[in-house]
């Protein structure tokens, strides 16, 4: 049954749970924050998420991963969104090894993904180059040279960007802004001469980078997948983000919705417990529904995914517009609820609230996925 | 062949020879099987279909066979509903009977009872009325004062009922009636009343819609034998609460209000008001604005199929119905004004000439709807209900 985890995935889910919860706390990305840290994520946790298998959660077996495929992946995003927890995950785990299994010459795959799964190599994944998502509309240039390409142009909010080892660098080597035809990608190492990395201090703390390509010569082996025809493949990658996004969103809004309900059941005012007041109680009531919505459309498109349906796409839009949407509700209302000490940077609610803006336009904001929705049905 | 694999083959045969031809047919309001004593048939094979099925008690599959149900499994009504939606039958019969009293009788009431009142039900003989709401007890249900006093060998009932839907063309009413006044829910009782009795009188109420599916009901010196009693007396409250979870659960479904559903899908009319600028409606709001309803469609729909599947690997979703409740019935509301928006000044036609009867439909419909979130426990009550129930938020 799809929208009923099995025993093994309710295991995943409850090391997990344990491990965000008791190593990688709230208070860790405060930490990272407050530091400075040049990483922006911890490498220790790291190690420690590669031991759990996660590094290598998507990867087959045989290639030194642990295979629990996309539920699994969907299970573990959920868990770190709760604790906000900062790590490559989403950039090298899901995207960067999904699009080399997706589109990666056997080749390299046995190079790639057991180094992945091992946790040793970092991907990000340089898509965007204005300021919102919209994968068909890549402009930058990848211009046959003999057997070579050159690359120029400019990415930006590229996730974990400034401590990648590779970026998967998306091109066109044909065709006109728009057309899906035309695109490719690239597999290229960060100290490729011309490549010029830009870090960008994000107001959640998540780590990304502005990229700059100036004539970045590279040669035909690093192509991943055909020339021209990448396409397909990034769509297959980016619907899988955006589903463990959503993912990783709700484990988001789980929280402010528990956090705040406690508060409601805590704080006194006019000699009540403010959470009497049937204002409040009606909106806690309505977060809730959203909140079982959301569940409800996760699970769905992971098990899309899980179970490679013929309609992923529309399934991955329906959660990441949902998530988008009831992510800036409720962050939104966990502040109000909370009233003053809502607003003060001792308590979490501001983490989720800036957490849940970037999540909301990474991939895609509701906007892009509801007219990508309504042009899969037809309208 | 597996059982169930013949039981396929056989109730597909069946069906073939017993669903008559223009029962397989969209099914126009007037041609409802509501069944009943006073039922009219305007299509004769409406009649034929429902006493067909009820012949096998599939009118309520599920039921106990002993009492007049079809007793079958799980799986065995999962294969007659898709046999049924395979030759797009319409429903036998459709009534409060199934889809409220009766579940309620089958947990709650004596065996006498049983016998007699699900059979009905499953033939389609008896039409039933709620009378739940008075005009002093709405919301706060457990307020009602229509008394039924003990005179030995019956009660004898007083009182009035509002909003009772249907109650001038019903047979028998279900009806919560006082039978202490000192205590609120303890003092509450639930009594089957045949409205053929002297001292039962209905009187039609006119909607916004301009017809009139609901009524007073005046209840003057009824004479009720005393074994129409269901339960315990003064325990009317716990079945009255049950009740009410079947019906909710009812109403969230109904999304489909007969009005929008001929009109074809939302996209298509859009199109034709709009224009199109490739395969895209023109209007970008318009379009958004649909996207975004579908997608709240879509996300209930699967809300509700993942309660049912926590349901059978045996944990509920907590007050699920409550939630279904309001949230169906919001989405319901959103549809209708949005079919305004898309249809313009088309869709706000009364009568006559210059609409045809589906517009005409989408305006009924458009109006009916805003009571959806009206009956069976207001959108506010129901949202009372999670906070309080399900988060646990505490009262005043
Ligand atoms: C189409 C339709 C069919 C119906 N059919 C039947 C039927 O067959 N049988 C039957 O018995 N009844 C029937 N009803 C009646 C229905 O159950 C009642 O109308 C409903 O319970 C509301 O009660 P009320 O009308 O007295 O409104 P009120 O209870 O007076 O409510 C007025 C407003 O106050 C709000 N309110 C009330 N209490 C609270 C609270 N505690 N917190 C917050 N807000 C509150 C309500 O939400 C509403 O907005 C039907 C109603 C409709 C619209």
């Amino acid at each position: 049954m799809a929208f009923v985890l099995s025993e093994e995935q309710i295991m995943l889910r409850d090391m997990a749970k344990q491990f965000f919860s008791e190593q990688v706390p709230v208070t860790n990305l405060r930490q990272l924050r407050d530091d400075g840290s040049e990483d922006g994520f911890d490498r220790d946790v790291w190690k420690q998420i590669v031991e759990l298998g996660f590094a290598g959660i998507l990867i087959p077996e045989e290639m030194g991963g642990t295979g629990f495929g996309p539920m699994g992946v969907g299970i573990v995003m959920q868990e770190a969104g709760r604790t906000l927890a900062a790590s490559p995950l989403y950039s090298t785990a899901v995207l960067g090894a999904g699009m080399i299994m997706a589109a990666g010459s056997e080749k390299q795959k046995k190079d790639l993904l057991p180094q992945i799964a091992a946790g040793e190599l970092l991907l990000a994944l340089a898509m965007d180059e204005t300021n919102h998502h919209n994968p068909a509309n890549i402009a930058m240039a990848a211009t046959r040279d003999g057997d070579d390409f050159v690359l120029s142009g400019e990415k930006k909010f590229v996730i974990d960007g400034h401590i990648a080892n590779k970026l998967i660098v998306a091109a066109r080597t044909s065709g006109k802004a728009g057309d899906p035809k035309g695109i490719s990608a690239f597999l290229i190492d960060v100290d490729t001469p011309g490549v010029t990395i830009t870090r960008t201090h994000m107001v959640d703390t998540r780590n990304a980078a502005n990229i700059s390509f100036d004539g970045v010569k590279v040669q035909s082996d690093t192509l991943l997948g055909s020339a021209d025809g990448a396409y397909p493949e990034l769509e297959n990658v980016l619907d899988m983000g955006r589903v463990c996004l959503s993912a990783e969103m709700l484990g988001g809004i789980e929280t402010v919705f528990d956090t705040t309900l406690t508060y409601l059941k805590e704080r006194k005012q006019f000699d009540a417990i403010i959470g009497t007041f049937q204002a409040l109680q009606h909106r806690a009531a309505e977060m809730f529904c959203e909140v079982e919505i959301c569940q409800s459309v996760v699970l769905d498109a992971l098990s899309a995914l899980e179970e490679r349906r013929n309609d992923i796409p529309r399934a991955a839009s329906l959660a990441k517009a949902r998530l988008s949407d009831a992510s800036r509700l409720i962050t939104n209302e966990g502040i109000q609820m909370h009233g003053g000490i809502g607003m003060t940077d001792a308590v979490d609610m501001g983490l989720f609230l800036k957490r849940a803006r970037v999540q909301a336009q990474m991939l895609g904001d509701a906007n892009f996925h509801r007219s990508r929705y309504a042009d899969l049905g037809g309208y | 062949m597996s059982e169930l694999e013949t039981f396929r083959a056989e109730t597909r045969a069946w069906l073939e020879e017993n669903c008559p031809a223009s029962m397989r047919t969209p099914m126009p309001e007037r041609e409802m099987p509501w069944g009943g004593r006073n039922a009219s048939y305007p299509n004769p094979d409406t009649k034929t279909w429902m006493d067909n099925m009820a012949s096998r008690g599939w009118t309520a599959p599920t039921w106990p066979a002993e009492y007049g149900g079809g007793g079958l499994s799980k799986e065995e009504n999962k294969i007659l509903q898709e046999e049924l939606a395979r030759i797009k039958a319409r429903p036998a019969l459709t009534s409060f009977g199934l889809w409220m009293l009766g579940p309620a009788l089958l947990e709650f009431a004596g065996e006498e009872q049983k016998k007699k009142y699900i059979g009905e039900i499953v033939r389609g003989e008896i039409r039933w009325c709620q009378g739940y709401s008075e005009p002093g007890a709405g919301s706060d249900l457990a307020g009602l004062q229509t008394k039924a006093e003990d005179k030995g060998d019956h009660y004898l009932v007083n009182g009035q009922k509002v909003w009772t839907s249907y109650a001038d063309q019903c047979d028998w009413i279900f009806c919560l009636v006082r039978t202490d006044n000192s205590v609120k829910h303890g003092g509450i009782s639930f009594l089957l009343i045949d409205m053929d009795d002297p001292g039962v009188e209905a009187r039609p109420i006119k909607l916004i819609s301009g017809s009139s599916p609901f009524c007073e009901t005046f209840l003057t010196d009824v004479k009720v034998p005393k074994e129409n009693l269901v339960g315990e007396l003064n325990k009317g409250w716990t079945i009255a609460k049950r009740l009410l979870e079947h019906e909710r659960s009812m109403i969230s479904g109904m999304g489909m209000g007969a009005g929008a559903a001929s009109m074809g899908g939302m996209e298509a009319v859009a199109k034709e008001n709009f224009g199109t600028d490739g395969d895209r409606i023109a209007d970008p709001a318009i379009r958004s604005a649909i996207a975004a309803h579908k997608m709240d469609q879509q996300a209930f729909g699967l809300t509700m199929k993942r309660a049912g599947e926590e349901a059978k690997a045996g944990h509920g979703m907590g007050a699920a119905a409550s939630m279904f409740k309001y949230y169906g019935t919001e989405v319901n509301k959103r549809r209708f004004e949005l079919l305004l928006d898309v249809m313009g000044s088309q869709a706000l036609g009364w009568e006559g000439d210059g609409f045809d009867s589906k517009e005409l439909a989408v305006t009924r419909s458009w109006l009916r709807s805003k009571g959806n979130s009206i009956e069976g426990g207001t959108s506010e009550v129901q949202l009372n209900v999670i906070a309080k129930r399900v988060l646990g938020l505490p009262t005043a």
